[in-house]
């Protein structure tokens, strides 16, 4: 059996994922980055091996993405998350024109081919405005756990409308919502609109063809999906997975990599371009 | 470090020796008051009209991305900041005034108190404060130049005639303050000049058509950009640019296409972030990324389409100069039209648009420029922004994710391409 790994590291939280020839997705494991992104990668990446209950010497290939991929000392290659979310949203959901990516510290839209190609992208410039980090200051303020925001503001049925998207004056603005007595539920239903128009006003300079699928730990904020479903008025393809989408991706070069068909040349090509550095900086 | 595209030769050394007698002239008009020296704005520039007075230019943005590059630009920004001028004030405008009042100068050497500040304002209203500050803190006179925006393809009658009644205005103005009777035949040989150096630059352009190209037109044009502004006028351009279309000549045909040195062929838009000039050099080296193309080292003159300075009409073909052969006096259409000609004529795969935080008289517009060669055109663009004088603009880890998926992505679409045809075959 060959296996093959993906390991993402965000700037929030680290995710691995084990793919085997022919089986999928054999494992996955989540830990929080920290301070040492090296260690981090290292031990998302064995606690995939463990679940999948083989040795990290099984696993053939390693490709490394999210922002810390250049810190995975033992991955085999590297490629960006863009590309990565691409390919996994595409394995998914094949159905995928454009993925809507909210992660702890940014947001971007990519638009993709039939074939899981990249056709184009969009990310936040030096804002965290619509990202992960947004939704965990709001929740900071209100007193409530980041897995509590979403579930409340579906509560919520007179969204309140934020003055900012500012991840640091969104405090500022909730705790004035707070004085004047407005509820909780109707405070987080507007910051996750506020996030959501946002977001998609991002995504609509790539496009918003259909099927867009959401990936990245936003996507599990129940919340954030039902808010940026209203404002785009269709659905989203939610997986259960999506928070690992960037890791599969990856796990997804990795394996094609060690592939000699036609598919595996151009993925596996990709990321053999960066590997072999053939007197490239790196 | 040297990275792979890189290239280095004699013409370097050359660009070297001129710059420095440069600002040698400059320190010597600092000290003893001679040759007169004029402030000018590189796009647009007048400086044949100079050379009928054997005056010296001073280029204040040439001194702030000097300073840039040498990691030199922060402390005057902040000193500008610290007197009132905002974050968000063009900073090359802020390096300048700083630098100015702390006596920072990029060789370490005098800058003169210009004999005449000119503010040959084209497409960049920013000059406009820029150089009346200029003129208010060295006390030196200012005289405005005020040079019609490109409203159609071409500059109407009435415009040409407006800058050349200016620019005698000007001749006037520089023979009283100089001392100096402005020496007509001297200015009509700068202009021959001119039109000889523009011919070998544009040759130079027309280079970059090979693959793979024997210089990087974005990277390397800088190099040669400094002779341009400075020198054109003079036989020392000429020169220079003899001996630099020779060397690229032979660069040309001693260098064989082995489709490793340059793997991609891109157009870049916009200015370079010069305070982190090595590290986004090396982020295109990484792809082994070629520009053969930039609208930056056109901003002092549009000339690879075959605009040139006339020795029989000097006047107006300053005039024409000022008004229509450089990029920033330019419409958005034309830059639109520019860029396109860039990708179909030089073969590139694609187009980088590089937004100055700073700058955003330039930059503005540039959302749509990235819409227009995606979405109409179908041209892959990578629309990413950093400043060319603050270095607090830059996010390296930002701009290596961008860079790096947008070649991830071309170099997948290649792959893929040619698998079809291999397939087919």
């Amino acid at each position: 059996m060959r296996y093959a790994a993906g390991v993402d590291v965000g700037s929030t939280q680290t995710k691995a994922v084990v793919m085997a020839e022919g089986r999928g997705i054999v494992a996955r494991a989540l830990t929080d980055t920290g301070a040492n992104v090296t260690k981090a990668a290292e031990h998302a990446f064995h606690l995939c091996c463990c679940e999948a209950g083989i040795d990290p010497r099984d696993v053939g290939f390693v490709v490394g993405t999210g922002y810390g991929r250049y810190k995975i000392t033992f991955g085999n290659a590297q490629m960006t998350e863009i590309s990565c979310h691409a390919r996994g949203a595409s394995y998914i959901f094949p159905s995928t024109r454009t993925v809507i990516d909210m992660g702890g510290q940014d947001a971007k839209a990519i638009s993709i081919g039939a074939d899981g190609q990249v056709l184009d992208f969009v990310m936040n410039d030096k804002c965290a405005a619509g990202s992960g980090r947004f939704l965990a200051n709001a929740a900071d303020v209100m007193g409530i756990t980041l897995d509590e925001v979403g579930p409340i503001s579906l509560e919520g049925t007179r969204p309140v409308k934020l003055t900012t998207v500012c991840t640091v004056f969104v405090e500022s603005d909730i705790l004035s919502y707070l004085s004047m007595g407005k509820k909780p539920p109707d405070i987080l239903r507007g910051v996750h609109l506020a996030i959501a128009k946002r977001t998609i006003s991002l995504a609509r300079r790539v496009s918003l063809e259909p099927d867009i699928t959401m990936t990245g730990g936003v996507a599990r904020n129940v919340g954030m999906v039902q808010a940026l479903e209203e404002v785009l008025e269709t659905k989203l393809q939610v997986s259960r997975d999506a928070h690992f989408i960037g890791a599969i991706g990856a796990a997804l070069f990795a394996l094609e990599k060690e592939d000699d068909s036609f598919e595996a040349e151009v993925y596996g090509g990709a990321v053999g371009a960066v590997t072999q550095p053939s007197g490239r900086v790196q | 470090m040297t990275t792979q595209t890189e290239y280095r030769s004699q013409l370097h050394h050359r660009q070297k020796e001129l710059m420095v007698k440069w600002y040698e002239r400059l320190n010597e008009a600092a000290e003893t008051g001679e040759p007169p020296t004029v402030s000018m704005m590189i796009s647009g520039n007048c400086v044949e009209l100079l050379e009928g007075f054997s005056a010296v230019p001073i280029y204040p943005e040439v001194n702030a991305l000097q300073l840039a590059i040498r990691h030199q630009s922060l402390e005057p920004i902040l000193l500008a900041e610290e007197l009132g001028y905002a974050a968000d004030n063009c900073a090359y405008v802020k390096a300048d005034i700083g630098a100015y009042l702390r006596g920072i100068t990029p060789t370490g050497g005098k800058l003169p108190k210009p004999t005449l500040v000119l503010c040959n304002f084209v497409g960049c209203n920013t000059y406009l404060k820029w150089f009346e500050h200029v003129a208010e803190f060295t006390g030196a006179p200012l005289y405005t130049l005020d040079v019609p925006f490109m409203r159609y393809d071409e500059p109407t009658h009435a415009d040409i005639e407006y800058v050349v009644k200016q620019l005698k205005e000007l001749i006037k103005r520089l023979e009283d303050l100089t001392g100096r009777k402005f020496d007509y035949d001297r200015f009509k040989e700068a202009v021959r000049c001119s039109s000889e150096v523009e011919n070998l630059w544009s040759r130079i352009k027309h280079l970059a058509k090979h693959s793979p190209s024997p210089f990087d037109a974005y990277f390397d044009a800088i190099t040669l950009m400094g002779p341009l502004y400075v020198y054109r006028a003079k036989p020392e351009g000429v020169e220079f640019f003899e001996i630099a279309l020779k060397e690229l000549q032979e660069k040309v045909l001693n260098e064989r296409d082995d489709g490793e040195r340059e793997q991609f062929r891109v157009v870049i838009e916009g200015p370079p972030p010069y305070p982190h000039f090595r590290t986004f050099r090396d982020m295109f080296a990484k792809w082994n990324a070629t520009a053969v193309a930039s609208t930056y080292s056109t901003v002092g003159g549009l000339w690879e389409f075959g605009a040139r300075h006339d020795p029989s009409t000097p006047f107006e073909s300053v005039a024409r100069h000022m008004l229509e052969h450089n990029v920033t006096n330019r419409n958005y259409l034309q830059r639109y039209d520019q860029i396109k000609k860039y990708v179909e004529d030089w073969n590139a795969d694609g187009v980088i648009i590089h937004f100055v935080k700073s700058c955003r008289l330039f930059s503005a517009g540039q959302g749509d420029m990235r819409d227009y060669f995606t979405k109409t055109l179908g041209i892959p663009t990578l629309y990413i922004e950093s400043d060319l004088e603050d270095p607090r603009y830059f996010s390296e880890a930002q701009l290596k994710n961008r860079i790096d998926a947008y070649f991830e992505a071309l170099e997948h679409q290649k792959l893929s391409h040619r698998g079809i045809e291999e397939r087919r075959n």
